[in-house]
């Protein structure tokens, strides 16, 4: 038989690991992916001591690369501190699992994502988090970066998608350089709002695209 | 591959009738020629007589006159036919609208946003929860300008069946042109071609164990239908491009196979899936109509998990079925049937198509039923979402 996965993700997908929910996390976090309708649940324990997980587990509503990339998440994160933890990244967890079909990178960012804000959550609960910076262009492209290009598997920074960034008065303005009737413009629109407008200052964004 | 593949996915393709190759074969490798070569040289004449043989055939079959069947690369390519031809015969001469369901399937649905972008308007009907085209709504929606309804006879993913006699009377009415996409019906489910059920009709073989790469267009007497696509001389200048006689012949063959009695066979198989399934698995929503639907398709929504991840579980296990999920289309949507018949993101998000044909049977389809609590239950298992208890 065939599969469009490499062997490690079939195997992350038919046996994942750390599944369920932890009662009383530490921290916890659920995200969602407006284009693909994908939902992940992670859960941290920590221990306050040395700031390290101790426990992390993970549920999800999503399709084989989301399931794949929230066991292998979990596998890398558990006894790294949570620095470390936050710096594992998409790359890492895609090369972990044998590489990942470009199209899908979007609904396994989201493991990674779920498993930095479970952190967040974390640190916001614990008094941790450092005080809020205005948004600036810088933290907006920033953002970006884990916005996916599907055509590529990359992000929309790094293909050079966005011509365009302004800030001002809490209103974000992103320029695109797809056309607005593209096969991916909305899911890209949808995923850059759902990137953006969580930011505390920011009341409006606007994304235009090339025609 | 150790054992054979319970294949639940006819409506995207069939496996090929033996007989249906048999009957292609000689045109392969003996009469290769095309009919335009018919005044060259004898291989010409006989291929001449195999394409013809093949569109009476298939024009007996439909009760239509030969010269109205013409032969097409398939659905996708008649549908575009059906809907460029007409506005490229009567955009400027009699108006500029054309009317279509809002889950006509991607050839037609697509023809329509090119030719939106052409300056035609094109008016999307809403369906109800079944996927039903409100008929008065069809009423109201067609103007003096309007020169093209399409709907489609059966849909594509939820199998809804169209009542095609009373649109046609409809259009018929208003002296505006009426397409049927009958790609998922066509000799499953009685149209009445001769007594007027459509002006052009789509149809195809890929759906009934016959080859790929063939279709046709049935075009009544009269109509206005100019050539869209540039090339020779051949389908009575209609439809440029080699003849693809095997495609025909295989074609032709495809249609004699079917018989009622299969059809009503495989009408039992969906009819015990769909019983099973909704009474076995909770938390199901049957997608589309529960009789008036494609005898061949059965589409339900398994809720709190993802199609696609169902899809590859029970391709694991050798079953082959398809969903409407957006993890699963290249294009990252959501299956523009489920949200039109009301759904939202999560009915569409788990829900499979089952699709049966000739060689499946009753003790695949419980199978699959058995696979199917398995794997949803699994999943559902590690969801955030709806846990059963």
């Amino acid at each position: 038989m065939k599969f469009p996965y490499s062997e490690k993700v079939l195997e992350h997908f038919k046996h994942p690991r750390n599944v369920g929910k932890i009662e009383n996390p530490d921290g916890n976090a659920l995200e969602g992916s407006p284009a693909c309708g994908d939902m992940v649940a992670v859960y941290i324990k920590v221990d306050s001591d040395k700031n390290r997980i101790e426990d992390v587990k993970f549920e999800s509503y999503g399709c084989a690369s989301n399931i794949a990339t929230g066991s292998i998440i979990t596998e890398l994160a558990k006894g790294k501190t949570l620095d470390e933890a936050k710096k594992i990244d998409w790359k890492e967890a895609s090369e972990a699992l044998g590489g990942l079909p470009p199209i899908k990178a979007h609904c396994s960012v989201l493991a990674v994502e779920g498993l930095r804000s479970a952190i967040q959550n974390y640190e916001e609960r614990h008094g941790l988090v450092k005080e809020q910076k205005p948004t600036t262009v810088e933290i907006v492209r920033k953002r970006l970066k884990k916005v996916m290009n599907p055509l590529s598997g990359l992000d929309l920074v790094r293909t050079n998608l966005v011509t365009d960034v302004e800030v001002e008065g809490g209103v974000v303005r992103v320029v695109i350089d797809i056309p607005s009737g593209h096969q991916f413009a909305n899911n890209i629109r949808d995923e850059i709002l759902e990137k953006i407008e969580p930011l505390w200052d920011v009341n409006q964004v606007v994304v235009e695209f090339t025609e | 591959m150790t054992e054979k593949p319970v294949f639940l996915d006819n409506a995207a393709a069939t496996r090929v009738d033996e007989r249906v190759m048999e009957a292609m074969k000689p045109y392969f490798f003996d009469i290769y020629s095309v009919a335009s070569s018919e005044f060259g040289y004898s291989l010409g004449i006989e291929s001449r007589e195999a394409l013809e043989g093949a569109r009476k055939t298939l024009s007996n079959y439909i009760g239509a006159e030969e010269d109205e069947f013409v032969f097409t690369s398939g659905s996708t390519e008649s549908g575009n036919m059906a809907l460029k031809g007409v506005a490229l015969s009567l955009g400027e001469k009699k108006g500029k609208h054309i009317i279509i369901s809002g889950i006509e399937d991607f050839p037609v649905l697509h023809s329509a946003r090119a030719l939106e972008k052409q300056g035609f308007s094109v008016t999307y009907l809403d369906v109800d929860h079944e996927g039903f085209v409100d008929l008065d709504k069809l009423r109201d929606a067609i103007t003096d300008e309007t020169i093209l309804v399409s709907i489609q006879h059966a849909n594509q993913e939820i199998g809804t069946l169209q009542d095609i006699e009373t649109i046609s009377r409809i259009c018929r009415e208003r002296d505006v042109l009426f397409h049927t996409d009958a790609t998922h019906t066509f000799t499953r489910v009685p149209l009445d071609f001769n007594q007027g059920a459509a002006d052009l009709i789509t149809v195809s073989p890929h759906t009934i164990h016959g080859p790929k790469g063939i279709g046709g267009l049935y075009i009544r007497k009269g109509t206005p239908i100019a050539k869209w696509m540039d090339g020779g001389f051949q389908e009575f200048n209609l439809r440029a491009g080699l003849e693809n006689i095997p495609g025909a012949v295989g074609f032709a063959k495809a249609v004699e196979l079917v018989t009622e009695g299969e059809t009503k066979e495989i009408q039992s198989m969906r009819d015990h899936l769909i019983d099973r399934v909704l009474a076995e698995i909770p938390d199901t929503t049957l997608n589309g109509p529960r009789w008036k639907r494609a005898p061949q398709n059965a589409n339900i929504s398994f809720h709190f998990v993802e199609g696609e991840s169902i899809t590859l579980h029970l391709d694991m296990r050798g079953f082959a079925v398809s969903t409407g999920s957006a993890c699963f289309s290249r294009s990252l949507e959501a299956s523009h049937v489920i949200m039109g018949i009301g759904g939202d993101h999560e009915r569409a998000h788990g829900s499979i198509r089952y699709t049966m044909g000739r060689y499946n049977d009753m003790g695949e389809i419980n199978r699959a039923v058995d696979a199917m609590s398995e794997v949803v239950q699994q999943l559902r298992e590690i969801s955030p979402l709806g846990k059963t208890k």
